[in-house]
C-alpha cells in the first residue's frame, strides 16, 4: 500500500520534469547572444547529457528495484547474504569513471578555450579571427553600488551605462573601490570577480544588437540588489555615433540625463562614495591616469600608489637592509607585476602626485 | 592491552550464548592519543598561520622588512633556552618514570623558568618593535609575523599555566598513573612548541634576514 | 586625573539603541520568546524539575543524554532557520516592480545570512554530531565515550554558541555578509558594527565544541570497539563516523584561524584582509573554503552511514559491497581536501588551476556514485520494507543524484562562469544538503527514535510529514534551477523583471509546504509521546536490526551493556540472533561509570560571556571572564574523583526487570 503511494506520488512529479526542462530551454543562459556565452551554453549540455547516460537509468533502477523487490512482492528473489560481486564492482566503479575520465577532458579543453584572460580567437562558430586581433578596451570598476565604465580608447566613461559594438572583441578590465563585486552580463559571457586592488580581465564578443542586463553576482552590502545595468549592442555605425553624442554632451534617447562633464580625481572622489540605485550617467572626457590610480589606490593625491609600494618591497628582498623608502628607479621595475597567476597590478607609467 | 576474562567454566560454558560477551571488559586509556589528536589539530592552526606568513611575508607596504628589524642574538638566546626547556622537560619524564617526585618537580620548575625567559625576551622585542612603529597593524608581514610567532607564544603562556598547575597536582596528589598521564601530555604539548619554533626560527628569521 | 568613563568600562559600544524598538518583526519575535521562555520556566518551577534538569540532563556526561540534547537542539535552531527561509521565500515572492516587500535590504541581508549560518552550525551540525554521540558508542559495543566530560563540554559550547547567535537578534543585529562573511565586506571598514563580531564569535565558541568532538569520537572509535571488532568488522555508520571526525579533527583548526585573523582585523587593525597596507583578501576565500568544503563532507558522510544502516535493515539484506563502501568513504574524505577552490573558479586563478580543481571535484564523484550504486544492489533481491527510515532513503537516492548531477556540471569552470552565485548553485547545494543530509538525519531519527525513548513514532504524521517535505523540496527548488538559467543572481531582495515572479511563487508555495512537513514532524512527536504506550518498543529490537545497538533495551540501561559483546563479523547482532544468542540472566558485576559534572556548562557559560563582552567591547569583562574561565578549567583538573561504581545489585535489579518485560511479551 505505501509502496502504491510511493508510485503515484513519484508518477506525479515526473511529469513536472519536462516543464521545467522545455522552461530551461528559452533562458539567458541558454540562448545567450554572445559567443563566448554560447560555448558555455554548449558546454552545459554537453556536460549534462554525459551525466544523464548515468542518471536516468539510475534513477530508474531505484524506482523499479524499490517496486520489484518489496516485500510484498513473495514472487521476487531473495538472496539475503549475497553482498559481494567482483564484475559489479568493477562496473560500479568503472562506468563512472569513463564519463569522469570524458567530462575531464572536456573540461580540460573547455577550461582553457574559455579562460577569460585568454584573447578571442573566433566570433562565433563560423568566423575565426587571430588572437592578436586588438580588442576594444573598457575599464571597469565596481564601486559602492554602482558601475563606473572607462573607455580609454574613445576617452568617455560611464556609471551605469554600457555600450560596445557588435562583432568587436572587448577586453575588459576590471577591478573594484572598496569590496569584492563579480562582473557578469549573462548574455555575454561568464562572470569575473572584481577586487580592490587588483585587475581582472574578461574577453568577450557580442554578436547581436539589443539590450541586455548586467549586474554584480557577488553581494556587497546595502545597495548591492540595485548594482544593476543595462549593457547595449550596438552595430559600429550606431556605437560611434553613441560615443560622439557623449563626448559632445548630447545624448538621444529616453534615459538621457544632463551629461556630467569631465570625470578627473575630483569628479571620482565623489562618485566614489557609497550610495544606491544611481541614475545613468555619463563622461564626456575622462583623466587619462584615473584608472590606473583606481587601480593602485593612489586617487587621493599624496597616497602612494600600490605597485610603487610592491615595486620598492621587492626591490627591498634583493636588496635587504639597503634603504627600502628610496623610490624604485624608472624602467627598473617590470611593466606588469603579477600578484597571483591571473591578477595583476598594472604599473603605471609615472607617478601621480 | 585490554583484560578479557572469560566466562567460568562449569554451567555456563555449556551456553552457547557465552562466546558472544566477555564478563569484565576494561578499555584502553585513550587520553595520550586524544591528546595527541588535539595537538595534530593545532598544528593545523600554526601551518594556517605559516601558510599566512608564505603569502604576506614579503608585503612590507613599504615599511621596515625583516633584514631590518630582527634582531638574530636574541633570537638565538630565545632558541636556546626554548630548546634547552624541552631537554629539561626530558629529564623531568626520565626522572617521573624511575618514580622520583622531587627531582620531576625541580626540573619541572626549571623548565618553567626556561619558558618564562623565554616569553620575557619575546615581550621585550615585540615592545621595541612596536615602538619603533614596526607593531602589527605596519604592513601585511608585520601582521603576518606577530600573529604567527605572537600564537606560539601564547601557546608557551598557557603552558607555563598548565606546567605550574601540574606540580601542584604533583604535589599533592604525587606521581600517580592519572599525573602520568597528564605529565605525558604536557611533554607532548612542549616539544611540539619547540617544533613550531624551529619553523618559526627558519623560516620567519633566518630567511627573513639571510639573503 | 585620568578620566574614567565608567559607562564605557562596564557596557563597552552596547547602548539603548542596540535594542530594535522600531522593529514591529523583532519585537513580536521577542515576545513570542519571552512567552515561552516564561511558560517553560514556570512548567519547570511548578512540577519542582530544576534540580532534575540540572543533575539528569545539564550535568549529565552520557552520550544518550548528550546525543539526545544535540538533537534539541539541532531541531529548534531548525524552526530559527527555516522561519528565515519562510521570510526569504515571502520576500522574493512579492518584491516586484513598485512592490518593495517587506524587508528592506538591511533585514533581508541579515536573514539571508543568519540562515546559512543557523542552518549549517546549529542545525546540521549539532543533528549530525547527535547522532553520532548517541549511536557509535552503542554500536561499537562501548558504555560511553572515549572522554565523557568533554563530550557534554562540546555539546554546552555549541549550544552557547548557537545562543550568542540568537541573542543578536534582540541586542545588536546579525552580520549582513553572506554565512561564509568574506572580506572586504566583513572588515572594520565595511562592517564597522557589532554583526561581523557576533558571527565570529558564535563560530569559534561552536568551533571549539566541534573539533573536541571529533577529537572525542575518534578517540573512542580507535581505542573502545568490543573485542573483536576489528575496523572491517565495524557497522558501516560507525565507519563513516570515524572518516566524519578526521573530517572534524583536519578542518575546523583551519576556521578557528581564519575566523582569528578576521577578528585581529577587526579588533586590532591588522592588514590580513585589507585592501591596503600589505593584505590579501584571496587568502580568506581560499582558506575558508579549506574549511568549507571538507565541512560539507562533515554533513553528508553520517548521512551515508544512517542510509546504510537502514537499506541493510529494510531489505533484510547484508549491504552490499562493504569494502568497496569503506573505501569509498575514505577516498571521499581524502579527496575532500583536494577540491576546495571549485568554490571560486570566477575569482580568476588561471585556466590550469581550474581544471586541476574542476578535475578532482569530478573524481569524488565516482566513490560516491559507487555508494548509491552499493545501496541500489542491497535492495536487489532484497525483501523492502517501506517504514519510515527507508522512504526517506528512497527520497534521498532520487534526489541526491541530481543534486549531485548538478554539482559535477557546476565542476566544469566554465560552465560555472555563468552559475556561480546564481540560484542555479543555491538549487544545487540545497539539493544535496537537504536531500542528503535533512533527509538522511529524518530517517535517522525515525531509525533510532525507538532505541533513545522507547517508543517508536507515529506512522501516519511521520508520512505526512514526508510528503509534504518531499513535495514541497521540488517546488521549492527546482524553480530556483530554471531561474539560475534566467539569469538571477542570488541575495538579491527586490526584482524588475516580471517574468520571474510566477517561478518565485512556486518556490514560495514549496516553502509553505516544506513548513507543513516540519508542523506535522512535531505533531509526529507529539502524537507518539501521547501514545507511547501504543507504539513502546519493548524487545529493543524493533527493525530486525543488524548492528549492536539493538541489543539493548530501548532506551538502553547508563551503562549500556551489562557485559562488554564479544564480535565474529559484521552486523554482529544479526550474526548474535543467527546463532541463537540469549541474553545473560546472572551473574552481573560492579560497573565503572563517570560522575556528572557542572564544569562543562560553567566554563561554555563563560565562554559566551566573554564572548558577548568581545562583541561589545566590554574589555573589563572580556578579561574577568577570560581569567575566570582559565581559573574554572583549573579548579576542573583538580577533581581527581570523577567516576563510580554502578553496584552489582543496581545492574542485576536494571537487568532482571528486561527480563521480566522480554518474558511477559514473548
Amino acid at each position: 500500500m505505501t509502496s502504491l503511494l510511493a508510485r503515484r506520488g513519484l508518477r506525479l512529479l515526473i511529469p513536472f520534469l519536462p516543464v521545467l526542462l522545455l522552461s530551461a530551454c528559452n533562458t539567458v543562459v541558454m540562448k545567450p547572444s554572445g559567443d563566448i556565452a554560447a560555448q558555455q551554453a554548449n558546454l552545459i549540455v554537453v556536460s549534462t547529457v554525459l551525466m544523464l547516460l548515468i542518471i536516468v537509468p539510475v534513477i530508474a533502477l531505484i524506482i523499479l528495484f524499490a517496486w520489484r523487490y518489496r516485500k510484498n512482492n513473495t514472487a521476487a528473489t531473495y538472496t539475503p547474504d549475497w553482498d559481494h560481486s567482483t564484475r559489479l564492482e568493477l562496473v560500479i566503479w568503472g562506468a563512472p569513471l569513463l564519463i569522469v575520465i570524458a567530462l575531464g577532458l572536456i573540461t580540460w579543453i573547455s577550461t582553457h578555450v574559455l579562460d577569460p584572460y585568454r584573447p578571442l580567437q573566433r566570433l562565433d562558430a563560423a568566423r575565426p579571427i587571430s588572437m592578436d586581433t586588438k580588442p576594444m578596451i573598457v575599464e571597469v570598476v565596481a564601486l559602492d553600488w554602482k558601475w563606473l565604465f572607462i573607455y580609454p580608447e574613445q576617452g568617455i566613461a560611464t556609471v551605469n551605462e554600457l555600450v560596445a559594438p557588435i562583432d568587436v572583441p572587448i577586453r575588459f578590465k576590471i577591478t573594484a573601490s572598496t569590496v569584492m563585486n563579480s562582473f557578469f552580463i549573462p548574455a555575454l559571457a561568464g562572470q569575473i570577480y572584481a577586487m580592490p586592488g587588483m585587475q581582472t580581465t574578461l574577453n568577450a564578443v557580442i554578436n547581436k544588437p539589443g539590450i541586455y542586463e548586467g549586474f554584480s553576482a557577488n553581494y556587497s552590502g546595502a545597495g548591492f540588489t540595485d548594482m544593476r545595468f543595462k549593457f547595449h549592442g550596438k552595430d559600429q555605425a550606431g556605437f560611434d555615433a553613441w560615443v560622439k553624442s557623449v563626448k559632445a554632451g548630447t545624448v538621444a534617447g529616453a534615459s538621457a540625463s544632463p551629461a556630467a562633464g569631465a570625470l578627473d580625481r575630483g569628479v571620482y572622489l565623489e562618485l566614489e562614495k557609497p550610495s544606491e540605485r544611481e541614475a545613468v550617467r555619463r563622461y564626456s572626457s575622462v583623466a587619462g591616469d584615473l584608472y590606473n590610480a583606481i587601480l593602485n589606490r593612489c586617487v587621493v593625491p599624496g597616497t602612494p600608489c600600490m605597485n610603487e609600494t610592491m615595486a620598492a618591497d621587492a626591490h627591498a628582498n634583493h636588496h635587504p637592509g639597503a634603504d627600502t623608502k628610496a623610490t624604485v628607479p624608472a624602467g627598473s621595475a617590470p611593466d606588469e607585476i603579477r600578484t597571483t597567476p591571473s591578477t595583476s597590478v598594472r604599473k603605471s607609467p609615472h607617478a601621480p602626485i | 592491552m585490554p583484560e578479557i576474562t572469560y566466562p567460568d567454566a562449569g554451567a555456563a560454558s555449556a551456553d552457547p550464548s557465552t562466546r558472544f560477551y566477555v564478563r569484565e571488559h576494561h578499555p584502553e586509556h585513550g587520553t595520550l592519543l586524544g591528546f595527541w589528536l588535539y595537538l595534530m589539530s593545532d598544528c593545523l592552526v600554526f601551518a594556517c598561520l605559516f601558510a599566512t606568513y608564505a603569502v604576506l611575508g614579503r608585503n612590507y607596504a613599504g615599511g621596515p622588512t625583516g633584514a631590518e628589524l630582527f634582531d638574530l642574538p636574541l633570537v638565538a638566546v630565545n632558541t636556546a633556552l626554548l630548546l634547552l626547556s624541552s631537554i629539561t622537560y626530558g629529564f623531568a619524564m626520565l626522572e617521573m618514570q624511575k618514580g622520583k617526585l622531587r627531582p620531576v618537580l625541580i626540573w619541572l620548575a626549571i623548565t618553567g623558568l626556561l619558558g618564562a625567559g623565554f616569553l620575557g625576551l619575546e615581550l621585550y622585542e615585540f615592545a621595541h618593535l612596536i615602538g619603533e612603529g614596526a607593531g602589527p597593524q605596519r604592513s601585511g608581514f608585520l601582521t603576518a609575523f606577530f600573529a604567527l610567532v605572537g600564537t606560539h607564544g601564547l601557546h608557551v603562556c598557557f603552558g607555563i599555566i598548565w606546567l605550574v598547575t601540574l606540580m601542584f597536582q604533583l604535589g599533592k596528589h604525587g606521581l600517580t598513573p592519572e599525573n602520568g598521564r597528564r605529565l605525558m601530555c604536557l611533554s607532548m604539548f612542549w616539544h611540539f612548541l619547540d617544533v613550531i619554533w624551529i619553523g618559526v626560527f627558519t623560516f620567519v628569521y633566518l630567511m627573513g634576514v639571510l639573503p | 586625573m585620568p578620566q574614567f568613563d565608567l559607562t564605557k568600562l562596564l557596557f563597552g559600544r552596547l547602548s539603548w539603541e542596540s535594542i530594535p524598538f522600531h522593529d514591529p518583526i523583532l519585537l513580536g519575535t521577542f515576545a513570542m520568546v519571552a512567552l515561552g521562555g516564561a511558560g517553560m520556566i514556570g512548567a519547570l518551577t511548578y512540577f519542582g524539575q530544576w534540580g532534575g534538569l540540572w543533575r539528569n540532563w545539564i550535568t549529565s556526561i552520557d552520550h544518550k543524554k548528550i546525543g539526545i540534547m544535540y538533537m534539541i537542539l539541532g531541531l529548534v535552531m531548525l524552526m530559527r532557520g527555516f522561519a528565515d527561509a519562510l521570510m526569504m521565500r515571502a520576500q522574493q515572492a512579492m518584491a516586484f516592480g513598485d512592490n518593495a516587500g517587506f524587508l528592506p535590504p538591511h533585514h533581508y541581508d541579515q536573514i539571508f545570512t543568519a540562515h546559512g549560518v543557523i542552518m549549517i552550525f546549529f542545525v546540521a551540525m549539532p543533528l549530525v554530531t547527535g547522532l553520532m554521540n548517541y549511536v557509535v558508542p552503542l554500536q561499537i559495543g562501548a558504555r560511553d565515550v572515549a572522554f565523557p566530560f568533554l563530550n557534554n563540554f562540546s555539546f554546552w559550547m555549541t549550544a552557547f554558541g548557537g545562543g550568542l547567535t540568537m541573542v543578536s537578534l534582540f541586542i545588536g543585529e546579525f552580520a549582513r555578509t553572506g554565512w561564509l562573511a568574506y572580506p572586504p565586506l566583513s572588515g572594520i571598514l565595511a562592517s564597522p558594527d557589532v554583526g561581523v563580531d557576533y558571527y565570529i564569535w558564535s563560530l569559534q565558541i561552536a568551533g571549539v565544541g566541534t573539533l573536541l568532538s571529533g577529537v572525542n569520537l575518534l578517540a573512542t572509535i580507535v581505542k573502545m570497539r568490543a573485542p573483536g571488532m576489528s575496523l572491517m568488522k565495524m557497522p558501516i555508520f560507525t565507519w563513516t563516523a570515524l572518516c566524519t571526525n578526521v573530517l572534524i579533527v583536519a578542518a575546523f583548526p583551519v576556521l578557528t584561524a581564519v575566523l582569528g585573523m578576521l577578528s585581529m582585523d577587526r579588533m586590532l587593525g591588522t592588514h590580513f584582509f585589507t585592501n591596503d597596507m600589505g593584505g590579501n583578501a584571496m587568502m580568506y576565500v581560499n582558506l575558508i573554503w579549506i574549511w568549507g568544503h571538507p565541512e560539507v563532507y562533515i554533513l553528508i558522510l553520517p548521512a551515508f552511514g544512517i542510509f546504510s544502516e537502514v537499506v541493510a535493515t529494510f531489505c533484510s539484506k547484508r549491504l552490499f559491497g562493504y569494502t568497496s563502501m569503506v573505501y569509498a568513504t575514505v577516498v571521499i574524505t581524502i579527496l575532500s581536501y583536494l577540491v576546495w577552490l571549485h568554490h571560486f573558479f570566477t575569482m580568476g586563478s588561471g585556466a590550469s588551476v581550474n581544471s586541476f580543481f574542476g578535475i578532482t571535484t569530478m573524481i569524488i564523484s565516482i566513490p560516491t556514485g559507487a555508494k548509491i550504486f552499493n545501496w541500489l544492489f542491497t535492495m536487489y533481491r532484497g525483501r523492502i520494507r517501506f517504514e519510515l527510515p527507508m522512504m526517506w532513503t528512497i527520497a534521498f537516492m532520487i534526489t541526491f543524484v541530481i543534486g549531485g548531477m548538478t554539482g559535477v556540471l557546476l565542476a566544469v569552470p566554465a560552465a560555472d562562469f555563468v552559475l556561480h552565485n546564481s540560484l542555479f548553485l543555491i538549487a544545487h547545494f540545497h539539493n544535496v544538503i537537504i536531500g542528503g543530509v535533512l533527509f538522511g538525519l529524518f530517517a535517522g531519527i525515525n531509525f533510532w527514535f525507538p532505541k533513545a525513548f522507547g517508543y517508536k513514532l507515529d506512522d501516519f504524521w511521520g508520512k505526512c510529514s514526508f510528503w509534504f517535505w518531499v513535495v514541497g523540496f521540488y517546488l521549492a527548488f527546482m524553480p530556483l534551477y530554471v531561474l539560475g538559467l534566467m539569469g538571477v543572481t542570488r541575495r538579491v531582495s527586490r526584482f524588475e523583471d516580471p517574468s520571474l515572479q510566477i517561478w518565485f511563487i512556486v518556490a514560495a508555495f514549496g516553502a509553505f509546504l516544506v513548513l507543513l512537513g516540519i508542523a506535522s514532524m512535531l505533531m509526529q512527536f507529539y502524537v507518539s509521546y501521547r501514545n507511547r504506550d501504543a507504539l513502546r518498543d519493548v524487545t529493543g529490537d524493533p527493525w530486525g536490526g543488524r548492528t549492536l545497538e539493538w541489543s539493548t533495551s530501548s532506551p538502553p540501561p547508563d551503562y549500556n551493556f551489562a557485559f562488554t559483546p564479544r564480535v565474529y563479523d559484521n552486523d554482529s547482532w544479526a550474526d548474535m540472533k543467527a546463532s541463537g544468542y540469549q541474553r545473560p540472566r546472572s551473574g552481573f558485576m560492579a560497573i565503572h561509570m563517570p560522575k556528572n559534572t557542572g564544569a562543562g556548562f560553567v566554563i561554555a557559560a563563560l565562554s559566551a560571556l566573554v564572548g558577548f563582552a568581545l562583541v561589545w567591547q566590554i574589555w573589563l569583562i572580556a578579561g574577568l571572564g577570560m581569567i575566570a574561565m582559565i581559573a574554572a578549567v583549573i579548579v576542573h583538573t583538580f577533581n581527581y574523583k570523577r567516576d563510580y561504581y554502578i553496584s552489582a545489585d543496581e545492574v542485576t535489579r536494571t537487568e532482571d526487570s528486561r527480563t521480566r518485560l522480554l518474558d511477559a511479551h514473548a
